[in-house]
Order: structure tokens, then sequence, then C-alpha cells
């Protein structure tokens, strides 16, 4: 990284030293502030910066980094773990934890210097922020005004239910809950139910329509003998999943809606654990958008402010030897590697983003005709932050400069084989399938299990049953599936079934049961 | 618009109830990790926490997840050196490999046990529970120094009741020579002047009218320095100050002849723990002799103490000769606070134990604090000797030292809950 060469006219840096004040924090915010609105022309919510200190910090890192969280045993567990890594100093903690809210919550340590206070500001207050603020995602589906209180009124409805109804009682229905969190999210939006009005119409108009065109000729048409007549268990079967929606891959949605043998505070709590799935869902399909539009914000903000003169240099060095440090990406083969730096990658393709938009290679016309050299590179990342996720930014922007640069490669991997093949590398024929099959590591719907409710005959056995598609043969993990089978089987009350099928042949693979009382 | 917060003085441990929970729930395991613990301790370190490591099996969060093993799957790395399309990388033997990098570890957790620190609280609950102490001794135990409020100066805030009257008084006679307060004696004087000439009916006195104003000039002079202001007023002042602990000695005795196995020897250290805990409570130094004894007795460390094996008779006297030696060499009673716990199985030579009955009556009593014995039995002989008055030699011969001396406890003990009785008298005696 280049510090740019200071511009003629210089203000006295706000700051030496690490020691920092409120005073002080102040008047960086407002610095930062001046940068992040004016010359990027972000757009945020209303700040709300806490200074907390490092017991807190942890926690926040347990209750999810959630500023109240109802109690359970597992955020107990996270914590002993976190404090017993964080007093061996195994780890360290993070600068800040930042919160999609509104008015957006950043926490900062406040064992922070003054330059990482504003590094920090500039990264979260800013950077998360307005990507909070704009990204489709966060926009429909977490809703920033409503957190804080449902998550009070989660804590109090949970207190009041063990109260009520006994810990062991709650705490067994959030095992479960968090056991199924994963497959508690609508990854798509449905339609909206039809109101009785629209039905109505539409009955009639069916009914209508049908009157119209009737003709007793169709009667005598013999039926294709090779389509048998459906059987009436078929006709049924197929009437039970309409009414219950089937399939249906919310599995908490589901029990909540449908378990013929929930209490209604039971049902509550799946509907909060949930809710609490659906809001985290965005970020993790945002995690390199996100700390790429953040990281990518701060630095620009930090070389501006820098550039004014605002910094002084010491101050500029630490917070470049942090910035280093977050975007630091060891080798396939380093011992410190553990797959791809969200922050590196996100970083790296909001700077060539930028490269691309103001000074394009041929190359980049080939590959991004509507982009290159549009000249306004604010606007083309602006537009990214706001329209994509990891998934499908990666599968748009990732240039083959930068797969050259970062030197990736996609390494496949068939169980049988005693080898891994080295399926495609950053040249010509490779850039195409690395960027592709990048994309679809950070996509949740593929990284995840494919698990699905397809049938549950409440008038008949009331087995519940799930359907495990199978990709590309990659199995459950067998020990956890049944734990989390039996979870499941505690919130439906009676038997549940699970098949793993393949996705391509259709054939079955495995079934597992959890019956009721084992 | 922005706000900044200081969050820093905002109470802490937000996740006690959390931690609580999970202590709950992996509350067998943590317990049986307590006990196998107790037996690796030291008896001076039980009061101390403990990082533990439970197996992750009671606490685990199992969710539908991709096996790492089986299947095709891909995986983008970064930093090629040297690969090119097509090549084979032979995969790493016995490991699952690298997968492809897609997989991350379950939260960082391998099947590694759980490891994390117990506070010392959190760790005497527990094993508290095993002993089933009351809870006014466990709340008792677990505070570590007493405090008593001790006068330390005045304060210019506090309750009436701790109103210093000298001391406000004396600020208060100070103020009122430094501002010139007219005293009544003075004050009085003009009054019966002017009542003295009212009633000698000298209207046109001409030092009336000088004298009023002086009336006016004193009781105005009055009013603004007040007898008692607030800024006189003190009150005293008291701190909590940890009680004046002094030292104390616990000797702790046992047989160790072979029918003494390991059971038996984890008991004994379980009431000596819980005597150790006791006196922690109550003196700033203790000191731990162990004394040991087959047919002949030695003061060992407590590693030898606990776990070396001797064989021999069994002559209860020479452990206490071996205590009463030490205490005239080491431990003089006007110094030291003097405890003793012993644990035995009940076994004496013949003859011995009215030896020792005399022992403790003529010499060793007169100078202790307070002595326990325990006698452990299996479990099954708990039945037989329900009535205190059958026994051994030694039980009958001890229980004519019981009934002298308020201060020595015995008791029969065959699982762990059956110690605490012993100290029944000496916490109902000192605490209550």
């Amino acid at each position: 990284m280049v510090i740019a060469t200071p511009a003629v006219k210089r203000a006295e840096p706000l700051f030496e030293g690490t020691e920092w004040t409120f005073d002080l924090v102040h008047r960086l915010y407002e610095e930062i502030e001046i940068v992040a609105l004016e010359d990027l022309g972000l757009d945020v919510y209303p700040n709300q910066l806490e200074i907390i200190s490092s017991e807190q910090m942890l926690d926040a890192y347990a209750s999810l980094g959630m500023p109240i969280l109802y109690r359970h045993w597992s955020f107990g567990k996270r914590f002993a773990r976190d404090q017993r890594l964080y007093q061996k100093g195994v780890t360290g903690l993070a600068y800040e934890i930042v919160i999609n809210s509104n008015p957006c919550i950043s926490y900062n340590m406040e064992d922070n210097s003054a330059a990482l206070h504003t590094l920090v500001m500039a990264h979260a207050a800013f950077g998360h922020n307005h990507f909070f603020k704009n990204n489709y995602l966060f926009r429909e589906w977490t809703d920033a005004e409503s957190i804080l209180d449902f998550l009070d009124y989660a804590r109090r409805f949970v207190g009041a239910c063990e109260e009520r109804y006994g810990l062991s009682e709650v705490e067994a229905v959030l095992d479960a809950a968090h056991a199924l969190m994963d497959h508690g999210v609508f990854r798509y939006h449905r339609r909206p139910e039809p109101t009785q009005k629209e039905l109505q119409e539409r009955r009639s108009r069916i009914a209508d329509e049908q009157e119209r065109s009737y003709n007793d000729l169709w009667r005598t048409v013999p039926r294709d003998p090779s389509r048998p007549e459906p059987t009436l268990a078929e006709i049924e079967a197929k009437e039970r999943k309409k009414a219950l929606h089937l399939p249906e891959e919310n599995l908490l949605y589901f029990l909540e809606m449908h378990s013929p043998n929930l209490k209604d505070w039971q049902r509550e709590l799946l509907s909060i654990v949930r809710q609490l799935a659906q809001y985290f869902y965005p970020q993790r399909q945002t995690k390199v958008m996100n700390e790429g539009c953040a990281t990518f914000v701060h630095h620009h903000i930090v070389n501006a402010l820098y550039e004014k003169g605002l910094l002084s240099e010491g101050a500029m060095l630490e917070i470049l030897h942090s910035h280093s440090n977050v975007v630091f990406q060891p080798e396939f083969d380093d011992p410190r590697y553990s797959g791809l730096n969200p922050y590196t990658l996100g970083f790296n393709m909001m700077c060539d983003i930028k490269r691309i938009v103001t000074e394009p290679k041929d190359e980049d016309y080939e590959w991004f005709p509507d982009l290159a050299g549009t000249g306004d590179w604010r606007a083309a990342l602006k537009h990214a932050w706001a329209n994509y996720r990891d998934e499908s930014f990666i599968q748009q922007y990732l240039s083959p400069k930068l797969i050259r640069d970062m030197r990736l490669f996609v390494l496949a991997d068939q169980s049988e084989e005693s080898f891994y093949r080295v399926a495609d590398i950053h040249d010509e024929r490779g850039y195409r399938h690395v960027r592709q099959s990048l994309a679809r590591g950070y996509d949740p719907g593929t990284a995840d299990p494919d698990i699905q409710v397809v049938d549950a005959d409440l008038r008949g056995d009331r087995v519940l049953r799930v359907q495990h598609t199978v990709r590309d043969g990659i199995p459950l993990d067998s020990k956890d599936r049944d734990l989390a089978l039996k979870h499941l089987q505690h919130l439906w009350g009676y038997g549940v079934s699970m098949v793993a099928v393949d996705r391509d042949t259709g054939t079955v693979l495995e079934e597992s049961q959890a019956a009721k009382g084992a | 618009m922005r706000h900044f917060i200081d969050r820093r003085l905002n109470p802490k441990d937000k996740n006690l109830g959390n931690r609580q929970r999970f202590i709950r729930r992996a509350k067998e395991q943590i317990r049986q990790k307590i006990n196998e613990s107790i037996q690796g301790r030291k008896i001076a370190d039980v009061g101390s926490g403990e990082t533990i490591s439970i197996p992750t099996r009671s606490i685990h969060e199992p969710h539908f997840r991709h096996s790492r093993q089986g299947g095709f799957r891909e995986g983008v790395l970064g930093g090629n050196k040297e690969f090119s399309t097509g090549d084979r990388i032979r995969k790493p033997q016995g490991g699952q490999g690298k997968g492809g990098g897609k997989e991350g570890a379950d939260s960082g957790e391998g099947d590694d046990d759980f490891q994390f620190a117990l506070t010392r609280d959190e760790f005497l609950d527990l094993f508290f529970e095993d002993l089933e102490l009351p809870d006014l001794v466990k709340k008792d135990l677990q505070e570590l120094h007493a405090t008593k409020p001790q006068r330390a100066g005045f304060t210019t805030a506090g309750t009436p009741t701790r109103l210093a009257i000298r001391r406000t008084m004396r600020n208060s006679l100070g103020r009122r020579l430094v501002l010139h307060r007219p005293a009544d004696a003075e004050l009085e004087e003009v009054e019966a002047e002017i009542a003295r000439i009212e009633a000698e009916e000298e209207d046109d006195f001409p030092g009336l009218e000088a004298l009023y104003a002086r009336q006016e000039a004193l009781q105005s002079r009055r009013r603004l320095v007040a007898f008692i202001d607030p800024l006189d007023i003190r009150y005293r002042n008291y701190q909590p100050r940890p009680q004046p602990n002094s030292k104390a000695v616990m000797f702790c005795l046992m047989d160790v002849s072979g029918s003494m196995g390991e059971r038996e020897k984890d008991l004994a250290k379980r009431f000596f723990i819980l005597l150790h805990l006791f006196l922690q409570r109550r003196y700033d130094r203790i000191d731990l002799v162990f004394i040991r004894h087959t047919h002949q007795a030695s003061v060992v460390d407590e590693d030898t103490f606990f776990y070396s094996r001797e064989t021999g008779g069994t002559v209860v006297s020479s452990a206490i000769v071996e205590m009463l030696h030490e205490i005239k060499e080491r431990y003089s009673p006007r110094e030291w606070n003097i405890y003793a716990a012993q644990a035995s199985d009940g076994e004496n030579f013949a003859g011995d134990s009215d030896y020792c009955a005399k022992l403790m009556l003529e010499e060793v009593m007169p100078q202790l604090q307070y002595y326990a014995y325990v006698e452990i039995l299996d479990e099954r002989e708990i039945e037989l000797f329900a009535n205190p008055q059958v026994g051994a030699a030694l039980w009958r011969s001890y229980r004519d030292v019981a009934a002298r001396h308020d201060n020595f406890a015995m008791k029969r003990v065959g699982r762990a809950a059956d110690i605490y009785p012993v100290f029944r008298e000496l916490f109902a005696k000192r605490e209550g």
C-alpha cells in the first residue's frame, strides 16, 4: 500500500500519542463524517458509539454480538470458552462489534489507542453502517428499527417461560430450536397469502370458466393409457401436501405452524429463534462484501484524513499496521492458512472495482464492458454494495487480474480417490471456473445441507417425513444428524423419518428414523 | 447524527445467568471432574478456582451439517506456486485432509475436551454439594474474610445515630469564635439594660435608640452565624476491617496401615479439606502438619501422607505422642490456635486405646481448640455400628473424652455426606 503524498495545505494533526479522550473521539468522528458523507457520499443510520471494556466485549461475543439476548446455557459455554482463550492469550479480541440496528450501535474497546479508534469508527460506524442500510438483503429481510425491541421482548418472554414452566422445559425447546436454527430461515419471499375475498373471486372465476367452456364431447375422449389413474391415497397425499404448503425448507416455521404437540409458548419460542436466525441470515450471505465494504471505507477515510494532515505519521503507521493485519492472507501451504480471509478478498475486490472503473486494461473491457472506464468508482461501488450478495458479487465482479494476483486455484476432491486434483488455476482456461467455484462456496444454499419437510400425515401415522437432497454425494455427518433428528422429534412429538435422496438420480441413499419416546 | 456512550461502568457479569445455566447443564461432568481433581490437589489449594476440562459430549450442540468425508467437493485456495491444471496431489494419510477448505470446523472445536475455568465459588459450591453442607455454613465458608466495622475518624455525611456530638460542637465553637457570634451573655446584657431603662421610663434616655440598634445588630448577627451550622456537623466514620486473625496449626492424623484403602483415604482427605476451609476462613496463616502412623508415627509431607503405603501394626498413641512432641517443639498454644483432625478405620493395638484416652484427657485436650475424629467404615458396616454405644476399643475410649470435653467431636463416616456432622458443633459454636 502506498501512503499518498501529503497535499500542500496541511492541518495540524488532531492527536499525538495513543491516549484518547471523549473530546478527541468526538472531533475525530466529525472529521471522519466529513470524508464519509461529502467525499464518499455514504448513506448511514444515525450512529451510537459505545465504549466498552474487554470484559464487556467478551460478554458481547457470547451473546452473538447483540446487546441483549435471552438466556441459554450455550451462550454461557461460548463465554467460558472465549474467556479462557482470551485469558491464555490464544486469541485477541475484536476492536469493534457493530449491530445492524437503527441507530447503528457499534462497540469500541476502551483499550484501543486514539489511532485505532479512528480506524474503528471509519470501519464500523460508516463502512458497516452504510452496508447495513443499503444492501438489498438487509433492506428486505431485517428490520433495523425493531431488532432491539424484539431482543428485549425475547429475553423477557424466555425469562417468563422459565419462571412458569421451569428451566428444563424451556431449555429442551431452545436446544432443539438451536439445532434446527440453520434450517429456520426463508431463503425466498413467498407470495402473500390470498385474502378470503380474493379466494372467493378466484373460485367463482374458475366456476364461470368451467361453465362457459363445458363441452360434453370431452367426456368421450379416452384417457391416456400410459398414465394410470391416480389412486385415492395419491390424491389424498397431494391435497395434504398442498394444505401444508409442502415441501417446506424452513423446518422451524413448519414446526411452529403445524407441530401437533406444541403449546403456544413453545411455538413462540420457536418463532423467536427463527426470527433471530432470519436476522442473521443476510450477514451470513454477505461476509465478504460487508467486510470488504467496511475495510475499503476505512482505508479511504484514513488516507483522506492523513492527506489533510489530520493524522500524524505515527498514527498513520499504527493504522496501516492494523489494516495489514486485518487483510493478511496466508498462502494455502502456510500452517496459518484457514481458508480465504473474507477481509482480504472483499477489500481486494473493492479496490479492483475502483481500478477497473478508473484505469482499465484491455482485458477488463472484455470482461466488464459495462463497468470498465466509466470513471465514477464511487457510484460503481455503491451500486455493488446495494445490489449483490457474496455469491452473486463474486460471480459478477471477480476479475482475471485479481485471480492472478491472489493466485487462486480450484482443488477438487473425490473422496474415493487417493489424491486431490487441481481442477483449474489462474489462467485463461480457468478464470470462469475459479470464479464460479468460489462464488458457490459463499452461497449458504449450497454450503448448508438441503433439508425439507416433504410429508406429514396428521390423520394417519403422524410421522414427519424429511428429505435430505444429496448434492455431489456429500452425506450428512451421521452422529450429528441422529442427534438433530432427536431434537426434531422432540418438537414434532411423533416419529420422524429422514431419507437421503440423490439430487441427480433420485435414488434413495439412506434412511434414518427418530421414533417417539426414543 | 451521533451519540457517544460510555458503557464501561455498566454492571458486569451480563453472562452470569448463561454461565449458571451452562454449569447446571454440565453439572454431572463437572462434579466428576472435581472429585478427580480433589484427589490430585493439595488440601490448602482446594479453596482456589480451577481450570477443568469436561467431555464435549454433554454440551455438544448438534445440527444438520455435511460430513467431512465422502462425495465430491471443490474448493478455491489462494497462493498457488507450482500447480498447473490437472496436477494430482496425494491426500495425506490418516487425516481428513484439507477437504477443499470448504468446511469450517464446528465452531473451532474438535472432539477434544471442553476446557474452562471454574471460579472459587463455583468450585466450592459443587464440592459442598457432595458433603451436603447446610446453606448457612456454605455461605460462611465461601466468604474468605470476615470484616468488622472499625472506627476510622470522622466524615461529613452519615446517619443521625452516628452523629459525633463533641466533634460537632467543637467545630461549632471554633466557627462561632472566628465569626464573632454574639454570646448569649452579650445579648442578655443589652436586653437587661433596655429593660432597666424602660422600667425607669426614661423615654428620652439618649442611649436607648443606640441600645435598640445594638440589640437588633446582635440578633441579626446571631441569625447570620448559626449556633450549629451544617458545616460543623461530623459523623463517626466506620470502615470494614478484616477481623484480627492470627495463626493456626492444623494437625492431620491418619492411620496408614494396610486396611486404609483408596476410598478410605479419599474420605479422609475430604474431611481434612473441610476443616482446612473452615480454618482458612478464620485465620490468616495456617500451618498444616501431617502425621501418619502405623505402629510408629512420623511427620511427612502431604503427598507421602496420602499416597504412600506403609505396612505394620496400628498403634494410635504413637501419632498422639508425635503431635504432642510437635506442639512442644514448634507450636506453643500461647501463640497458635491448634486444631487436630484424626482419621482412622478404628483399629488399634490391644490396650493402646486406654493410653490414648489418657493422653487426650491429660495432655492434648487442654491445649487444643478442637479435635475432630472420624472413623471411616465400609458403607455396609454403618448399619451395624448405628448405635454409638457399641464400637471397638478406640471408639469406646474416645467416647469418654467426648463426654468430658465439648471441643472433641467424633463420628463414624461411610460416605462423603457423613463428614459434615463432625464439624457441626464447630460451626455452630463459632459462628452461631
